[in-house]
């Protein structure tokens, strides 16, 4: 290719490269110097970076570069951060009733998003992203409540959680495992099941002697639950006329839990989670349309 | 002509090194014009940051204001948001299409006389002309050693040189912040560092853009003169040497023995004054090229020497190929601004011109956004009833708290409760929203126990206005069931 000769565009006066496409050449047209400099800056750009962060890969690590910056450490330096503004701006929370806060727009704002984070954070997993529970985890969106569904009520189930090992002020309660006991026989407890469906308007299955089913409720239910089936929040027995039910209303669902007994745990929140956001959480699960 | 090829590839240059511009002081119509565009520029940079406009008590009174750290975007009684971010599309399509228009009838006008490169630059070339001399005295200056009296005039350049960046750099800043406070702060040191930081990048920029870089940016940064190329017509007035007329050249001796003898005799006596002007060197009398920038400096300098030597002015002027073509027809120059380029030009700028001010005028001082909640998509409640979710998101952009009256309707006897919104007598319900603020509302709906939905799905109509101003929005969501 040396050999060609290299012709001088007759029309701008530039040379050309040498190649040719189709009897069209290219013009010899170089970077100005200034661009080709900036070229070269960031070369030399490459080299500070070596020295002052972290760059090449090592056997077993990498080199740190002389300011020691992490990823890592920036993260926790902007959590930490983050953290402050927080607590700066739920000051206010820890000082106000949770009728307070439901009462001023700014606390109630502040309150909802928090508790709203916090809620994603920590009770997702079980109650759901909305608060729509499961079967076994309560549906926080309903009205129906097991232990109350006012603020304080919320506040105090979230802070000492229900059966909950390592807090004495928990919310505890124990349904008798009627079956598994010998309390009940098997017979018995599906004519008891049959009667407490009927309490929620469901009919009972054919054959089955629902008079004598509300005659074992009132020997061995009405001191939890009461004569009319309504529960007790004081003990955290269960409301058995609604449409809620927290492990499903199915006949076999409901021998299943009078047979064996459900007693679910939740954890005491106080023991993990600062007060004020304890107070966020009352504050957001009580607005889910539940609330009492 | 042919070079061999080692003499490219083995000596050839690896870049192109910048030939030094050293554009001559010039008087006349055009430099007059750019000194009059050039104070007015100027004077607006400086002066809008400083005009108020008076928009309530929570608002700021700055006319022209980027409020960055609240979100905002002020122009006089235009107020954007940033979703409303698509009103600058707006403009910078209306910007365009004005800078088109401008083409397709004056060429790269915008190039040489606006553009802040242009303007910079040209307050740079002027202290520096003050200060180390003209065309001559520069190049000699540049060639002499350095004595003590080069490096006073140097030192003296490049600080006023850093003065002006300063002031331009720090004057970008009162775009952005309350200018009389930022002035203040400022200078007694208390301003946020992000504003020095800024001010010093932009001084930086300022001083290597219009100091160093000039004309370098015309021929490799900007992609105007490449786009210009596709858009530019033969009816566009750029500024050209009429060679019709100038050629071939001679000095005027020689033109004068030659017309005596009836050989042909052009205008143009090389003095290449117009090549001295030019502030971007180029010669013009190549023909158009991507280097010029339309500022007709040339077109001064050659009338001064026109008339000097008394021939008619305009060897060099703004012309088009359809007049040399006229020309040498025999006819006379003509220029026809109304054509259907500019036409549609102008019609697309009234059109978008007039969407825009119909869209900001009749922007509506609320809005409702509705977002149902997923998770749950709907809750049976303990009494029987449907309940569904939805986070409302109102917005207020008037500059004084409102009170909006909140409606659902679409299925009969639901009841709407939230904590945020207070419930009315009359069934409504009542959300306060901070001036200039959003606010989110959740709202529950639920039906009657008794009612039963003839749908999974069934259109639900959220309605809120406001009382004082009379303004309604009006949302359709869903309400789901079983």
């Amino acid at each position: 290719m040396s050999a060609d000769p290299v012709q001088v565009d007759k029309v701008s006066g530039q040379t050309t490269t040498g190649h040719e496409w189709d009897g069209i050449r290219e013009l010899n047209t170089p970077l100005p110097r200034w661009w080709l400099w900036i070229f070269y800056a960031t070369i030399a750009f490459a080299f500070v970076y070596w020295i002052f962060y972290p760059a090449w890969p090592l056997v077993g690590s990498f080199t740190p570069g002389i300011l020691g910056h992490t990823n890592r450490a920036a993260v926790l330096q902007d959590i930490a951060f983050s953290q402050s503004v927080r607590k700066e701006m739920a000051a206010g929370l820890e000082k106000a009733s949770l009728t307070q806060i439901e009462g001023d727009p700014k606390m109630l704002e502040l309150a909802l998003a928090q508790g709203k984070a916090a809620f994603g954070d920590n009770c997702t997993p079980c109650h759901g992203a909305g608060g729509q529970g499961q079967k076994g985890y309560p549906n926080l969106t309903a009205g129906r409540w097991l232990w109350g569904g006012t603020l304080d009520q919320i506040q105090t189930t979230i802070s000492h959680g229900i059966r909950a090992p390592d807090d004495s002020d928990t919310h505890t309660s124990a349904m008798p495992a009627f079956g598994k006991d010998g309390i009940l026989k098997a017979e018995e407890i599906r004519q008891v099941a049959n009667y407490v469906r009927t309490l929620d308007g469901l009919g009972p299955e054919q054959g089955i002697d629902v008079a004598a089913g509300k005659k074992i409720f009132a020997d061995n239910c009405v001191a939890c639950h009461g004569e009319d089936g309504k529960g007790n929040i004081d003990m955290g027995s269960a409301n058995l006329t609604t449409k809620v039910w927290l492990y499903g209303n199915d006949i076999n669902d409901l021998i299943y839990t009078i047979t064996n007994a459900r007693n679910s745990t939740m954890p005491a929140w106080g023991r993990r989670l600062d007060p004020e956001t304890i107070k966020s959480l009352a504050v957001y699960v009580h607005s889910l349309g539940g609330g009492k | 002509m042919t070079i061999s090829a080692e003499e490219i590839y083995d000596d050839g240059p690896l870049y192109e090194a910048a030939k030094k511009v050293y554009p001559q002081k010039v008087s006349g119509t055009y430099r007059r014009l750019k000194w009059i565009v050039l104070w007015i520029a100027v004077g607006v940079y400086y002066i809008l940051p400083f005009i108020r406009w008076d928009r309530g008590p929570n608002l700021p009174d700055q006319a022209v204001l980027a409020d960055i750290a609240h979100s905002r975007f002020y122009f006089f009684f235009i107020q954007i948001w940033p979703q409303e971010v698509y009103y600058f599309t707006g403009l910078l399509i209306l910007a365009s299409l004005i800078l088109f228009l401008s083409n397709a009838l004056f060429g790269r006008v915008w190039c040489g006389y606006a553009c802040p490169q242009t303007v910079w630059t040209d307050l740079y070339f002027w202290v520096e002309r003050r200060i180390e001399g003209d065309r001559r005295e520069r190049m000699k200056l540049d060639a002499a050693p350095w004595t003590a009296d080069k490096i006073m005039k140097r030192a003296a350049k490049h600080a006023i040189w850093l003065l002006i960046a300063l002031a331009t750099g720090g004057a970008a800043m009162l775009y952005f912040v309350d200018a009389p406070t930022l002035m203040r702060e400022f200078f007694t040191l208390r301003a946020p560092a992000l504003a020095y930081i800024w001010a010093g990048i932009l001084t930086f920029t300022t001083y290597a853009l219009a100091g160093h870089m000039r004309e370098q940016v015309c021929l490799y940064m900007c992609p105007w003169p490449r786009i210009q190329a596709a858009l530019t017509d033969t009816d566009a007035l750029n500024v050209a040497y009429r060679f019709d007329r100038g050629e071939p050249r001679m000095s005027v001796k020689d033109a004068a023995r030659a017309r005596a003898h009836d050989q042909a005799a052009g205008d143009c006596v090389d003095c290449l004054q117009c090549v001295a002007v030019c502030p971007t060197g180029v010669d013009i009398r190549n023909g158009p090229q991507l280097g010029c920038i339309n500022c007709g400096l040339c077109i001064d300098a050659c009338d001064a020497v026109m008339t000097k030597i008394k021939r008619p002015t305009r060897l060099i002027a703004y012309d088009n190929d359809e007049n040399r073509e006229r020309r040498m027809r025999g006819e006379a120059n003509a220029f026809h601004p109304i054509r259907p380029r500019t036409i549609m030009y102008a019609a697309l700028i009234v059109l978008t011109a007039g969407i825009m001010l119909y869209v900001l005028t009749t922007r509506s001082n609320s809005h409702l956004s509705v977002l149902h909640v997923r998770a749950p998509l709907y809750t049976q409640t303990a009494e029987g009833g449907i309940r569904n979710g939805y986070t409302l998101r109102f917005s207020n952009k008037l500059a004084d708290p409102e009170d909006f009256t909140l409606e659902v309707s679409g299925i009969p006897r639901v009841t709407l409760s939230s904590v945020v919104a207070k419930p009315l007598s009359d069934g409504r319900s009542s959300v306060r929203v901070d001036p200039d603020s959003t606010l989110e509302v959740p709202v529950y709906v639920t039906t009657a126990p008794d009612v039963n939905l003839a749908a999974s799905s069934t259109p639900l109509t959220f309605t809120v206005v406001d009382p004082k101003t009379g303004e309604r929005n009006v949302v359709v969501d869903h309400f789901f069931g079983p």
